[in-house]
């Protein structure tokens, strides 16, 4: 028994109907493949919003707070050290000194732990295998994916009677 | 899709100019031992910080057409029209100048000719030596040629945009000149914005010099324009004329502005850091002047212009939303009114500046003076341009 149903296309705005045609018969998309981002596709299958850039707001509250901490306890606590007459007595009277650093501790945090968890949630890390259903979704082609279990409701046969009506290239299971 | 300045909008408008006009005769009035200068200066600051802001317009609108982007093309009259101020900002820079080179005031130090008499007492050694560049003949063929030509591409810009409303269908006549001509005016402005910020600006400090002035003015300068753009499309939107104007044209209007921002706290940052770590006598006066007289308005400056947009517009929704875009814009547009009156005031004052009515009042003369020449300009002509290679791109711009 395959987990999916796919319909390939060979052209982004056929997918693009045929999507809204799958949806308005009852049936739930469960992920499109597509070689690059198509406009308005978001709307179509009622995608929310990222929280990525919440979670890059925090990695870079992180690193803020972690190089601040560092050079406080590097340049001021550890081994304070007069560097051309600024004698490091506290962090205040030499916070623009330590401006630039703190700067970009707080880009690399930021644009780190946002690349990491954006690999990570879409589990597409280097060296894990593909999860696209066609090499061609990388190329020139378009797939839209129906799982079984979302869609427990209709038989493959009429899914796929569906599908057909949409003009695919292609339609498999996987 | 037509805007009538009427007879409301007028009167505001001519009240402003009137509240300028008192201040200026009070300042005068209410006198003191530095009146003069005061209302000088006042108008120096005004005068400067309202002609950037036209002048931003003529750079932006030239950046739309040497890219070839399509998104803004909505909002081209909106550009053009601020840019109508240029003209008039020039003249009112001109005044100054006049007055300056004829003593009638004493905003520039290095104008006074006995600095470079090896005979007087006022003989003053480091500028005597910057006057090659730095005197009067020579600093007025810049000035005039600075604002001759800033004044020609915004005119040519306007006819030209003119003219294509009128022509047939199909006919793109100036798309391609419209690029060439801006590429050659965004090179000349480039070199221009910066040695300009020295004539005017910097040489009222005349012993301090900085490399990266011409930067710090030019984007405190972009973004208050970008701002006044964003006010003025709020408004015309309001009132119902700029439907054509969605949610993703605000939102990247609010990019910049937000964008922008951070180039000003970059670069105000970069030069005040570099100063602050050498230490150097002739350098470190210009921050000493105005740390130690000028607190409050230079670490407001810096904190309105930098924590107000990154905490208020750093998400989404804030840069989508016009009238809380709007809100944050007045605040920051006033701080970087501030922010030229940081760089003018101590030199021209030094530590007898005041922030009061005078100096608020000439700004507000001259919001009124700008919203006059604007909203005049915007009346002309429909507030959607016809006929642009890149109108329907513009109109169905969307972006997430």
């Amino acid at each position: 028994m395959s987990k999916a149903i796919y319909a390939l296309y060979d052209d982004d705005e056929v997918m693009v109907d045929g999507a809204k045609t799958i949806l308005s018969n009852d049936i739930r998309i469960k992920d499109v493949y597509s070689p690059f981002p198509i406009h308005g596709l978001e709307n179509v299958l009622g995608i929310k919003w990222t929280r990525l850039a919440i979670t890059s707001f925090m990695y870079g509250i992180t690193g803020l707070t972690l190089a601040l901490l560092g050079i406080w306890f590097f340049m001021i606590d550890d081994w304070p050290m007069n560097i051309g007459g600024k004698p490091s007595m506290d962090l205040y009277q030499n916070i623009p000194a330590f401006i630039p650093v703190t700067f970009e501790f707080t880009v690399l945090c930021a644009a780190h732990g946002m690349a990491i968890t954006y690999l990570i949630r879409n589990w597409t890390l280097p060296g894990l295998p593909a999860r696209n259903p066609h090499p061609r979704t990388t190329d020139d082609h378009f797939a839209i994916e129906i799982a079984h279990d979302e869609n427990t409701g209709k038989s493959t046969d009429e899914i796929r009677a569906i599908l057909q009506g949409t003009n695919p290239v292609e339609i498999f299971e996987k | 899709m037509d805007y009538t300045f009427d007879g409301k909008a007028k009167r505001l408008t001519f009240i402003l100019m009137g509240i300028g006009l008192l201040s200026l005769i009070l300042g005068y009035v209410m006198g003191g031992d530095h009146a003069g200068q005061r209302v000088w200066s006042s108008i120096l600051i005004s005068g400067f910080f309202f002609f950037g802001i036209g002048l931003i317009a003529t750079f932006f609108l030239a950046i739309q057409y040497a890219a070839e982007a399509g998104w803004g093309i909505v909002l081209k009259r909106i550009m053009e029209g601020v840019a109508a101020y240029t003209p008039i900002g020039a003249v009112t820079l001109v005044v100054v100048f006049l007055a300056s080179t004829f003593h009638l005031n004493h905003l520039y130090h290095w104008m006074d000719a006995s600095l470079y008499d090896t005979a007087s007492d006022h003989y003053d050694e480091i500028i005597a030596h910057k006057q090659a560049y730095l005197n009067l003949p020579f600093w007025w063929i810049r000035t005039l040629a600075y604002l001759g030509v800033y004044v020609w591409f915004t005119n040519i810009f306007r006819k030209r945009s003119l003219a294509e409303d009128e022509i047939a269908d199909n006919q793109k006549p100036f798309y391609l000149k419209n690029q060439t001509l801006a590429a050659i005016f965004l090179v000349f402005f480039g070199y221009t914005s910066v040695t300009a910020s020295w004539d005017w600006l910097m040489s009222i400090d005349t012993h301090w010099f900085s490399t990266i002035f011409g930067w710090y003015i030019f984007s405190g300068m972009w973004i208050s324009s970008m701002v006044m753009m964003v006010l003025l499309i709020v408004y015309l939107k309001g009132k119902g004329l700029m439907d054509f104007v969605n949610d993703s044209h605000i939102h990247d209007m609010g990019k910049w502005v937000f964008g922008v921002s951070f180039l000003w706290t970059y670069l105000f940052f970069c030069q005040f850091m570099l100063i602050w770590y050498s230490n150097i006598p002739e350098e470190v006066t210009y921050y000493q002047a105005r740390i130690n007289d000028y607190t409050w308005v230079f670490w407001g400056t810096m904190l309105i212009n930098f924590i107000f947009p990154m905490l208020l517009l750093m998400s989404k929704d804030a840069k989508r939303n016009a009238g809380f875009l709007s809100f944050v814009g007045a605040i920051i547009f006033f701080g970087h009114w501030l922010d030229v009156y940081m760089i003018i005031t101590p030199g021209t004052m030094k530590e007898h500046g005041h922030l009061g009515i005078v100096e608020i009042g000439t700004f507000l003369g001259f919001l009124g003076l700008f919203l006059y020449t604007v909203l005049n300009a915007l009346s002309k002509r429909p507030l959607l341009v016809k006929n642009h290679p890149m109108l329907e791109e513009s109109l169905h711009h969307h972006i997430n």
